[in-house]
C-alpha cells in the first residue's frame, strides 16, 4: 500500500495526481523549481521540494534530485505525471532501485515504446499494422510526400512533412539537430505521410495479472504543428468494426510488450479506413479526462492501484455519452502562435461542474494549471488548462464546450481559446470531418482570427472607456457627483486611447447631463464593471475589469484585453529603433554577428528560439552593431535588448549642445 | 425630511411655451458661446495648430483630471464691444490631481493672446474668486503682452496681475505657472511672481527686453534663448524649475506640481452624500413664464436642484413673496432665499434679515433666486417703513460672512437685485439663467417713468406735448432697456460669472459649493445697525 506519494512533475497534471491522492488519503509531496515556487501544485501537496533553478534541465528532469526529495520526504512512491520524466526508463529504474513504487509501466516496456523504430518491428511482430519505415536514403518520388520523424521523438519534435524530394536533405538535416538537441537522439526515420489521416489513439489499462482493457478510443485529431488541441471520445463517424479492430490492435500491442499500468496506443487512420500504429505513450496521456468522463474512472486511482499489485476486475466500463476536452494554451493563433506570458488576471470557466474530476453528470469539467495570479512564464508547457464537456450526445458536448470557453474569463497572457470556439463551431467539425490538417484545411474560415473583429475592439473600447469614467467619478476626492466630464462650454468630446494587439484603439465620447454619449451606440448603462451599449437595436452587456494597466472587456462578441495609454507618455519610456527587443521569451541560439561589425538591411543578426520555434532576429537597416549584450544561451524576457545596430547616414544626430 | 411637492403640469400648454421659449434662448446663447470657442477664427486656430500648438482649451483639457468637471467663468466677456467674444483667455474652476484649481489659459489664437481690457476684467474676476476660496491658481501663460491699441485701459490697472500673485503666495494661496510660448515684458513676471514655474524647451519665451529693445537700451547683440528661452531660464537664471520636453510634458510636470502640494480643503466637508433631486432637473426649462409680469412658485426649482428635493421651509406663512428655508446641496448645507411673487413687502425684508443672520449663526452658506420686481412702492408701503425694512435686508447681506451664491431665474429689478444679493454685494459666484433680466427698473416702467417726467416737465412749461414723439421715445427707451438688462449684454460687461443652461443649476451651484469649501466658512460676527 502507497502511502506517500511524490509527484514528479508541475502544473494541472501535478494537480489532477494530487487531487486523486487526496480522495484516496495517500499524503502527498510536491517538488517545484524556483519559478514554481507559490504554484497551486505546491499549495495543495501535503509537503513540498525545492528543485533550486528554474530550467526544466535544472529542476524536474533531474532524477537523481527527484529521488533524494522522495527520499527527504519519507515518500513511498513516485507518479511521474506526462511529460518530464514520464517516459524515461532510465528514471523509473532510479525510482525502482531506490525502493520506492513506481507508478507507470515497467522500464524496459518504456524502453521497448522509446525508440520508435524498435515500438514499429515490435508491433510489426504482433500483428498490428504499421506504416513501412523509408530509409531516408532510399526515398524515391513514389513514396512522397513523407514524413520524416525522430525515433525518441513526440510532441512533434523533430517532425517534418516532406513534399518533394529536393526538400528531403534538409528536412532530414534540421528534424536530426532538432531530435539531438530536445532529445539527445539524432536517429530519424521516414514514413508515408497520409494526407487528412486521423489522429486516434486507444486508452488502455493492465495490470500485473495479465489483464488489458481497452478503455474506448480518443480522436486527437485537431492539431497544430503536432500539438493536440482538441480531444474526443468515442471518436466520431467510424464504423463499429473499425473500433473493435483499434481496441483489439491495442491490446496486442500491449501484450506484445507485458504492458502494465495506463497506456494509449496511437494510430493513424486513413480516410479509406485502414490504420496503423504510431507510436505508445507510456504514461498518463493529457487528454485522459475525456475517457473518465465517459467511463466512471479515475484513471489515476488506477495507475496507483495497479501500481499497488491490485487486479483489475470486472469488464471494463462501456462508455457513456460523449466528452471532448479542449487545451486552452497561452499563445496567439493570430501571430503565428506566439507564447503569451505574464500573469494570469483572471482565470474563470463560469458553469464549471467539477474541477480535476468527473462531473456527476453531464456538465463542464476543469483540470487548470494556472489561478488568479499565477504567472505564465517561458520555461514550461505553455498549456493553462483542459477544458472537458461531457454531454449524452456528441453535439451536446461541442456545443456546451464551445459555450464554456467562450464565457470563459481569461485576462493576462493571450491564449488560444477564440480558436477552440472556432473550432467547436465549425461546420465541418461538428460533422466530424476531422483530421490532422483540419486548421490548414479551413484556414480560409479565419480560423485563428481573434473572435472579437474591429467593430468589437471599438465597441470594447468604449466600453472601457465609460467604465473607467464611471470608476474615476465613484473615487474622485471631490465633485464626484457631478455629471462626468461635465462641461458648461463643451469644446472636445473625451477620448480614451488603448492599444490592443499591436494596434491603437481611440474611444470618444462625449459628457451629457444625463451620463456619457458617443456617435452610432446608445449608452444604456455605465458602471466601473459593466456598460451596455445598444448598437442598431441591439443591447451588448460588456463586463469590464479594469486590472492594473489593462482593462480586459468580456461579451458575447468576444473578449477584448486593452492597454490604457497614458495622456502623458514618460519621455523615458521611448525606444530607441535602433535597439533590438526580443518580440518573445526565449534563448539565444546562435549569434551571426560581432560588436563593430557592419551589417546590411535584412541581416541575420541572432538567432532565438522561443516555444519550439526558432526565431531570426535581423538588422531593420543597414549600420554598425553598437551593442550585443547577449550571447547563445542567454535567457531572454519580451523586450529584452539583443542588439543595438546604430544606422549609418551622414546626418548623424548631433548631440545637442547643452 | 421635508419633501416638496411639485404641481407642475408638464403636459400643460404654458408649460410647453416656457419649454418652447427657454430652448429659443439657449440656442441663442450657444450661439454666442460658439463665438468665445472659436477664439481667434479657423485661421489662427490653424495657424497655431501648425506650430504643433495646443488650443487653450485643449490646454485645460489635458491638465485636469479624466472625466473631471470644468467650470468655465465668464464665456461671454467682452460680448458687444469691438473685441472677440471671451476676452483672449479661458479662466475656470477644474479638478487638477484631486485640488479644485483656478485656471488661467491665454487664447493665443486671439491676437497673440494679447490682453484687452475684458481680458484684465475677467482675469481679475477670475482672481478674485481664488482669492476668496483659496483656490490654486494656474497659469497657462502664451501671450503676446497688452493690446497696444487699449494700453491705456490696460497699463496702469493691469499692476493688479503681479500684486495679486505675490499676494496669494504671501496668504498661501500657490501659483503656478506654465509658460506655453511668450511671456515678455510686463508678462515676464507672471512666471516672476509664481510659486512655481513650468517652461517648455525651444517655446517658452521669457524677458524683460528683446533682442531689439536691449539693442537700443545697451547697444549689446543678444537673441531670444540667451535672453528668455527655457533651457537658459532653467540652467542659468533659475526663474523656471522645470524644463519640460513639450506642450504634453509641461502640463504633466505642471499635474505633479498640484500632486505635491499636499493640498487640503480648509472648509467642512459636505454633511452627507449627495442625493439627487426627486423632480427631473429638465423640467426647470417650463417653469418660468415667457412674460416676467407673471411670477412662478420657487419651490418648483427648489425642488429641482436641492439633494431629494428636501427643503425646511422657514417662516412659510409670514412674507410669503420671499421663500426661504433651509435644503442641502451635493451634501453642502444651504439656506434659500427665492422671490415668489416678484415683489419685496416689509416682512419679507425683516423675514429675509432673520434668516441670514441665522444663517451666520450656523455657518450655512446662503444661496439667493432671484426672480424680483423690487421693494414696494407706495404711500402705504413708504409709511410702513419699506426703506427701513429694506435696509434691514441689505444689511444683513451686506455684511453676512457665509458665502452667497446668487441665480438670476427671472427679474431682477431695482434694490431687490441689492436685497438679493446682486453683484455688488460681492456674492462668491453669481449667474444668470437665459430668461434671466436686470435693471434699475423694468424697461417699460423705465420708459413710462420718462414719459410722465417729460410730460410734467411740458405741462410746467405749459408748452403742449408731444404724443406722438412720446411714444417713438418710448418705444426707443424700452428697445434699449429691454437690450441692456438682458443676460447676455450684463455676462459681457462681467456683470455675473457667465449665463448658464437652468438644468444645470445644480451641478454649477454643487461646483461652486465645493469651491467656497476650499477656504474655510464663517459667520458674520456683527451686521451693521438694523434701524427699528
Amino acid at each position: 500500500m502507497i502511502t506517500t506519494l511524490l509527484v514528479a512533475n508541475r502544473g494541472e497534471i501535478a494537480r489532477r495526481i494530487l487531487r486523486t491522492c487526496r480522495d484516496l488519503g495517500v499524503a502527498t509531496v510536491a517538488v517545484h523549481s524556483d519559478p514554481d515556487a507559490h504554484a497551486p501544485h505546491v499549495r495543495e501537496a501535503d509537503a513540498a521540494v525545492r528543485l533550486p533553478g528554474a530550467a526544466p534541465a535544472d529542476t524536474y528532469l533531474r532524477g537523481d534530485l527527484l529521488v533524494a526529495a522522495a527520499k527527504t520526504a519519507g515518500a513511498d512512491a513516485v507518479h511521474p505525471g506526462y511529460g518530464f520524466l514520464s517516459e524515461n526508463a532510465g528514471f523509473a529504474r532510479e525510482v525502482i532501485g531506490a525502493g520506492l513504487t513506481w507508478v507507470g509501466p515497467r522500464p524496459r516496456a518504456i524502453e521497448l515504446m522509446g525508440s520508435k523504430v524498435e515500438a514499429k518491428r515490435l508491433m510489426a511482430e504482433a500483428g498490428v499494422p504499421v506504416l513501412a519505415e523509408l530509409d531516408p536514403a532510399a526515398v524515391t518520388e513514389a513514396d512522397l510526400p513523407v514524413l520524416v520523424k525522430a525515433s525518441a521523438g513526440g510532441g512533434g519534435r523533430g517532425m517534418r512533412v516532406v513534399r518533394s524530394l529536393a526538400d528531403l536533405p534538409a528536412a532530414v538535416e534540421s528534424a536530426r539537430s532538432e531530435a539531438a538537441a530536445a532529445f539527445g537522439d539524432p536517429l530519424v526515420f521516414c514514413e508515408r505521410y497520409v494526407e487528412s489521416g486521423r489522429h486516434i489513439e486507444v486508452q488502455v489499462l493492465a495490470d500485473a495479472h495479465g489483464t488489458v482493457w481497452a478503455l474506448g478510443e480518443r480522436d486527437c485529431s485537431v492539431q497544430r504543428r503536432h500539438q493536440k488541441l482538441v480531444e474526443e471520445t468515442p471518436a466520431p463517424g467510424i464504423s463499429a468494426a473499425l473500433r473493435r479492430s483499434l481496441h483489439e490492435a491495442a491490446i496486442r500491442a500491449a501484450e506484445r510488450i507485458d504492458y502494465v499500468g495506463a497506456g494509449t496506443v496511437e494510430f493513424l487512420v486513413a480516410p479509406d479506413g485502414g490504420f496503423a500504429f504510431l507510436e505508445m505513450n507510456t504514461r498518463l496521456q493529457v487528454e485522459h479526462p475525456v475517457t473518465e468522463c465517459v467511463t466512471g474512472l479515475d484513471l489515476v486511482e488506477r495507475q496507483i492501484r495497479i501500481a499497488e499489485g491490485r487486479p483489475l476486475e470486472g469488464r471494463p466500463p462501456a462508455p457513456d455519452g460523449h466528452a471532448v476536452e479542449a487545451r486552452l494554451y497561452a499563445e496567439d493563433p493570430a501571430r503565428d502562435w506566439a507564447p503569451g506570458t505574464g500573469t494570469v488576471l483572471r482565470f474563470e470557466v463560469p458553469g464549471t461542474d467539477a474541477v480535476f474530476r468527473s462531473p456527476d453528470r453531464a456538465g463542464i469539467r476543469v483540470d487548470s494549471g494556472v489561478e488568479d495570479g499565477s504567472e505564465v512564464g517561458a520555461h514550461y508547457d505553455a498549456m493553462l488548462a483542459k477544458v472537458v464537456a461531457w454531454a449524452p450526445e456528441r453535439e451536446d458536448a461541442l456545443r456546451r464546450l464551445a459555450g464554456a470557453l467562450a464565457r470563459a474569463r481569461l485576462h493576462g497572457p493571450v491564449t488560444n481559446r477564440d480558436l477552440l470556439v472556432r473550432v467547436l463551431r465549425h461546420p465541418a467539425f461538428l460533422q466530424g470531418e476531422v483530421h490532422t490538417r483540419f486548421l490548414e484545411e479551413h484556414a480560409a474560415d479565419g480560423l485563428t482570427a481573434p473572435q472579437a473583429g474591429p467593430g468589437t475592439v471599438r465597441l470594447a473600447a468604449l466600453a472601457a472607456a465609460l467604465a473607467e469614467s464611471a470608476a474615476r467619478r465613484a473615487r474622485a476626492a471631490v465633485l464626484g457627483a457631478v455629471p462626468a466630464g461635465w462641461r458648461n462650454l463643451p469644446s472636445q468630446p473625451r477620448r480614451a486611447r488603448y492599444a490592443t494587439r499591436g494596434a491603437e484603439v481611440e474611444a470618444v465620447y462625449r459628457s451629457t447631463r444625463s451620463g456619457p454619449s458617443a456617435d452610432g451606440v446608445v449608452v444604456v448603462a455605465v458602471d466601473p464593471d459593466r456598460v451596455v451599449l445598444e448598437v442598431d437595436g441591439l443591447r451588448h452587456p460588456f463586463t469590464v475589469t479594469r486590472h492594473p494597466g489593462l482593462i480586459c472587456v468580456d461579451s458575447a462578441l468576444g473578449a477584448v484585453e486593452l492597454t490604457p495609454l497614458d495622456r502623458f507618455p514618460d519621455p523615458a519610456d521611448e525606444i530607441d529603433p535602433a535597439n533590438l527587443v526580443a518580440p518573445m521569451p526565449g534563448t539565444v541560439r546562435r549569434v551571426e554577428v560581432r560588436e563593430g561589425e557592419r551589417v546590411e538591411a535584412g541581416r541575420v543578426l541572432l538567432w532565438l528560439e522561443a516555444m519550439k520555434m526558432e526565431h531570426r532576429v535581423t538588422a531593420p537597416a543597414a549600420g554598425t552593431v553598437t551593442r550585443l549584450p547577449v550571447a547563445p544561451g542567454t535567457q531572454v524576457g519580451k523586450g529584452t535588448v539583443l542588439a543595438v545596430v546604430s544606422p549609418d547616414g551622414p546626418d548623424e544626430a548631433s548631440e545637442p549642445t547643452e | 425630511m421635508t419633501l416638496l411637492r411639485s404641481t407642475l403640469e408638464t403636459s400643460s400648454a404654458e408649460y410647453a411655451a416656457n419649454r418652447d421659449a427657454m430652448l429659443a434662448k439657449l440656442a441663442e446663447l450657444d450661439a454666442e458661446h460658439a463665438k468665445a470657442l472659436d477664439g481667434g477664427g479657423p485661421k489662427y486656430v490653424e495657424r497655431h495648430r501648425r506650430r504643433g500648438k495646443l488650443l487653450a482649451r485643449e490646454r485645460v483639457e489635458l491638465l485636469l483630471d479624466e472625466d473631471a468637471p470644468f467650470l468655465e467663468l465668464s464665456p461671454l466677456a467682452g460680448w458687444g464691444s469691438e473685441y472677440t467674444v471671451g476676452g483672449s483667455v479661458v479662466t475656470g474652476i477644474g479638478v487638477v490631481e484631486g485640488v479644485e484649481c483656478m485656471i488661467v489659459a491665454n487664447d493665443p489664437t486671439v491676437r497673440g493672446g494679447a490682453s484687452n481690457p475684458w481680458t484684465l476684467k475677467k482675469t481679475f474676476r477670475a482672481a478674485d474668486i481664488a482669492w476668496e476660496n483659496r483656490l490654486p491658481l494656474i497659469n497657462l501663460v502664451e501671450s503676446g503682452g497688452a493690446d497696444l491699441p487699449s494700453q491705456k485701459e490696460i497699463f496702469i490697472p493691469g499692476g493688479r496681475v503681479f500684486r495679486d500673485l505675490t499676494r496669494f503666495s504671501a496668504a498661501g494661496i500657490p501659483t503656478v505657472a506654465l509658460v506655453f510660448g511668450n511671456s515678455t515684458a510686463g508678462g515676464a513676471y507672471v512666471p516672476g511672481m509664481s510659486d512655481h514655474v513650468v517652461m517648455i524647451r525651444e517655446r517658452s519665451k521669457v524677458f524683460l527686453g528683446g533682442p531689439p529693445l536691449v539693442r537700443m537700451a545697451t547697444g549689446e547683440d543678444s537673441d531670444d534663448e540667451s535672453l528668455g528661452g527655457a533651457r537658459m531660464h532653467a540652467h542659468v537664471s533659475g526663474l523656471a524649475d522645470y524644463l519640460a520636453d513639450d506642450e504634453v510634458d509641461a502640463i504633466r510636470i505642471g499635474r505633479r506640481v498640484i500632486a505635491r502640494l499636499n493640498h487640503r480643503k480648509a472648509g467642512p466637508a459636505p454633511l452627507a452624500p449627495p442625493v439627487e433631486p426627486r423632480y427631473d432637473p429638465e423640467e426647470l426649462l417650463g417653469i418660468v413664464p415667457t412674460d416676467l409680469k407673471v411670477p412662478f412658485d420657487p419651490r418648483e426649482v427648489i425642488a429641482r436642484v436641492v439633494d431629494g428635493s428636501d427643503f425646511d421651509e422657514f417662516k412659510p406663512a409670514y412674507g410669503p413673496s420671499l421663500v426661504t428655508g433651509w435644503a442641502r446641496l451635493h451634501g453642502y448645507p444651504v439656506g434659500i432665499l427665492a422671490n415668489a411673487q416678484g415683489v419685496l413687502f416689509s416682512a419679507e425684508s425683516q423675514k429675509a434679515a432673520q434668516f441670514i443672520q441665522l444663517a451666520n449663526r450656523s455657518a450655512t452658506p446662503l444661496v439667493f433666486l432671484h426672480n424680483t420686481t423690487g421693494y414696494m412702492v407706495g404711500r402705504e408701503y413708504e409709511q410702513g417703513g419699506i426703506i427701513k425694512h429694506g435696509a434691514m435686508m441689505i444689511n444683513a447681506v451686506a455684511n453676512s460672512t457665509v458665502p452667497h451664491l446668487s441665480v438670476l431665474m427671472g427679474a431682477s429689478y431695482g434694490a431687490g437685485h441689492y436685497g438679493m444679493c446682486g453683484r455688488a454685494y460681492d456674492p462668491r459666484f453669481l449667474f444668470a439663467w437665459p430668461s434671466a433680466k436686470s435693471a434699475v427698473m423694468g424697461p417699460r416702467q423705465l420708459a413710462g417713468v420718462l414719459s410722465i417726467v417729460a410730460r410734467a416737465s411740458a405741462q410746467a412749461k405749459g408748452r403742449p406735448y408731444d404724443e406722438e414723439g412720446d411714444a417713438a421715445m418710448r418705444a426707443l427707451v424700452e428697445e434699449q432697456i429691454e437690450a441692456e438688462s438682458l443676460p447676455i449684454f450684463l455676462s459681457g460687461r462681467l456683470y455675473d460669472d457667465g449665463v448658464i443652461d437652468p438644468r444645470d443649476t445644480r451641478t454649477v451651484l454643487g461646483m461652486c459649493l465645493s469651491a467656497i469649501h476650499t477656504a474655510p466658512v464663517r459667520g458674520a460676527e456683527g451686521f451693521g445697525v438694523f434701524r427699528m
